[in-house]
């Protein structure tokens, strides 16, 4: 069996949200360190507040203001944080019923340890230096010994100078990807600028690149089999839009080409030949660059066209 | 109304890392096995349905390639969610109430290995007032069991004793990946220990659903669906009461399954204080044995493990195990959304 590749793989993308108006008013309201609610149907303050009633999914719209302290309903010792949150230092997680508020709100609470920390004790919001419309304007929650705040919310128009209507939420997730048996072989195999691909045992049909299974027989692709190195346009496209971070003048041709052997073809650019020479049959071989694994692009051989006949099936 | 039965159900063995395997290496044998114990080909499958999801192994349209493994060419009648497979199967319960197909291929997989589970699965939720804050799987769960202690529902050494239940019924299972005498362990999140939460890991589970006769020519004793539903709560954390779980009650009872006592249930409570909540949302008292297999605390392959309840049940009336039996699917943060179904063999009504 072939060693399995492994390479590292991050995911990144920052989510951007529109807002409905009362996540705007929330928090806009947070921003200005202030803390909304919304009543719903049967008369309960939700904080964090939404667009639509929990029960009847009505639009509810009737906001209040509530206080910045509360009371823990459950939390959770985190003794490792993990990145991206709220605290960096041990903390407890903790939902907490703000004073006013008929639900609780998930945040972190910063408290020396596990033993300083129950169900019931009272806090109040630490807000982050720079706040810009997020939930993590709240830094966090701290203990808090004083008055409790005014247990009725009073109300509030929820309009605030330069409201935020939209979130952008990085996320960042870390993976370690293995391709598995049959395309760690096939990456292999590119090294040595070869292209190996894998029978069916059913079929007979060879796949490149190979994805460890026939998709029309359902069955494990095991035997290997190396292909071209030269093939066939089946069909093309010509780019005329040049693509981000991409140095290629453009127009250019992306073509499928089926190598000699395969029954399945792979997708590359054609160069060595003006855009509007390249054809269906077209006779072709990769062109390999220094010290990278996948041809640069593939290259007219001068060989006579193949007949329509020998690739129409992987057209 | 059409009887559908469970016939088949095959597993993987659940492992913490199949680096050598991809997703399609990782189903491949057991599609061939649920397959080869009823002896439909693919083809012959009136519709195919599967669950998973592509933030595991940060794989995008990884269920395309699984597809592969299926035979899907020519084209066959195919479905995907991306949640556990318990839903898939419930969508192909529907497209066979409907008359639109005999019989149903269901699968699911996950690889949780490349990645790190506790963070993906932040990104599952409310992206406005949670998601910002990452607050991963373990640190919800240990909210919900904080909340059930302080309500006198358990304690710390009762939920050791739920993992020490589940671990040692694992031993009888191939399958499992974490069985037998496992230490309670640190506090990984206060007051879950390692010991409270499951093991992390790769697998594969399969199904294949049949209507009425199909379902008796395939296997001698099918697990009949006597009702199967799933519901689902509030998104806010705060807005539940996270010691109850009304929607994993509602499903039940939408599914039969308060009319007569279940000699079985398959619960997928990943985390042991879950469990606490399942119980008792649905009633069960200690006549019933609860997750003979060991449950998602041997082995929680996500996409799966609510698929494989269901499969475990339906092979214990398979063998003549048990007559009735619930199984339950979770998805979601702190048991948010809850399937249930209640499973028969014939003799139970002869």
């Amino acid at each position: 069996m072939t060693d399995v590749l492994s390479a590292p793989l991050v995911v990144e993308f920052p989510f951007t949200r529109s807002l409905g108006p009362v996540q705007s008013a929330f928090l806009t309201g947070l921003r200005e360190r202030t803390v909304l609610g919304v009543r719903t149907e049967d008369g309960t303050v939700l904080v964090p507040p939404v667009e639509y009633d929990p029960v009847t999914a009505n639009e509810i719209r009737d906001l209040v203001e509530v206080a910045p302290t509360g009371t823990v309903t459950t939390w959770a010792w985190n003794p490792s944080p993990r990145r991206d949150q709220p605290l960096d230092t041990p903390f407890a997680w903790v939902l907490v019923r703000l004073d006013g508020a008929g639900t609780a709100l998930l945040h972190a609470l910063d408290a020396p340890g596990p033993d300083a920390v129950h169900t019931g004790m009272r806090v109040r919001i630490r807000w982050a230096a720079t706040r810009t419309g997020a939930i993590t304007d709240i830094a966090c929650f701290e203990p808090y010994e004083g008055e409790p705040g005014n247990s009725e919310p009073a109300p509030h128009t929820g309009e605030f100078a330069d409201p935020v209507t939209g979130i952008v939420a990085p996320a960042r997730l870390d993976y370690v990807h293995t391709p598995g048996r049959a395309q760690s072989a096939y990456l292999a195999a590119l090294e040595g600028h070869r292209t190996v691909g894998e029978r069916c045992p059913a079929c007979r049909k060879v796949y490149v690149p190979p994805r460890g299974a026939c998709p029309t027989c359902g069955v494990a692709t095991a035997e290997q089999v190396e292909v071209g190195p030269r093939g066939t346009v089946t069909t093309f496209c010509i780019v005329n839009i040049k693509a981000k971070n991409l140095d290629i003048e453009v127009p250019y041709v992306y073509a499928h080409i089926a190598l000699d052997g395969a029954d399945l073809a792979l997708h590359g650019r054609i160069a060595g030949i003006p855009y509007d020479q390249v054809r269906m049959g077209l006779r072709v071989e990769p062109v390999w660059a220094e010290g990278t694994r996948h041809p640069d692009h593939y290259r007219p051989t001068g060989e006579p066209d193949a007949d329509y006949d020998t690739y129409k099936e992987l057209v | 109304m059409r009887d559908v039965a469970i016939v088949a159900f095959a597993q993987s063995a659940h492992r913490r890392r199949t680096d050598e395997l991809s997703e399609v290496d990782l189903l491949m044998p057991v599609l061939h096995e649920v397959l080869g114990a009823t002896g439909l080909k693919a083809n012959e499958i009136g519709f195919t349905c599967s669950g998973s999801a592509d933030y595991l192994a940060g794989r995008a349209f990884s269920f395309t390639m699984a597809l592969d493994g299926v035979g899907a060419h020519p084209p066959i009648s195919e479905s995907h969610v991306e949640m556990d497979g318990a839903w898939a199967l419930y969508e192909a319960w529907v497209k066979i109430m409907t008359g639109e197909a005999d019989t149903a291929l269901v699968y699911s997989y996950g690889k949780s290995s490349p990645g790190r589970v506790r963070d993906v699965l932040t990104r599952q939720l409310d992206p406005y007032y949670l998601a910002p804050l990452w607050p991963d799987s373990v640190a919800l769960a240990a909210l919900q069991a904080q909340a059930l202690i302080d309500a006198g529902d358990t304690d710390e050494a009762a939920l050791a004793e739920i993992a020490a239940r589940n671990r040692t019924a694992a031993v009888d299972n191939p399958y499992a990946q974490l069985t037998g005498d496992v230490p309670s362990g640190d506090h990984l999140v206060h007051p879950l220990r390692t010991g409270d939460c499951p093991p992390i890991g790769d697998g594969a589970a399969a199904v294949i659903l049949a209507a009425g006769d199909t379902a008796r020519a395939l296997c001698e004793r099918p697990a009949w669906i006597r009702g199967i539903d799933h519901r689902i709560e509030a998104h806010g954390l705060g807005v539940r009461d996270l010691t109850d779980s009304p929607s994993a009650r509602l499903a039940a009872q939408h599914a039969g399954a308060f009319e007569r006592p279940v000699d079985t249930a398959e619960l997928h409570a990943p985390f042991t204080s879950q469990e606490v909540v399942l119980r008792k949302a649905l009633g069960l008292g200690d006549d019933v044995r609860v997750n003979p297999s060991g449950g998602a605390l041997a082995a929680n392959p996500i996409m799966a493990a609510g698929l494989i309840r269901l499969g475990e049940a339906a092979a214990r009336i398979h063998r003549g195990a048990s007559d009735r039996a619930l199984a339950h699917a979770t998805s979601g943060p702190c048991l948010q959304q809850n399937l249930v179904a209640v499973l028969e063999g014939e003799s139970a009504h002869a």
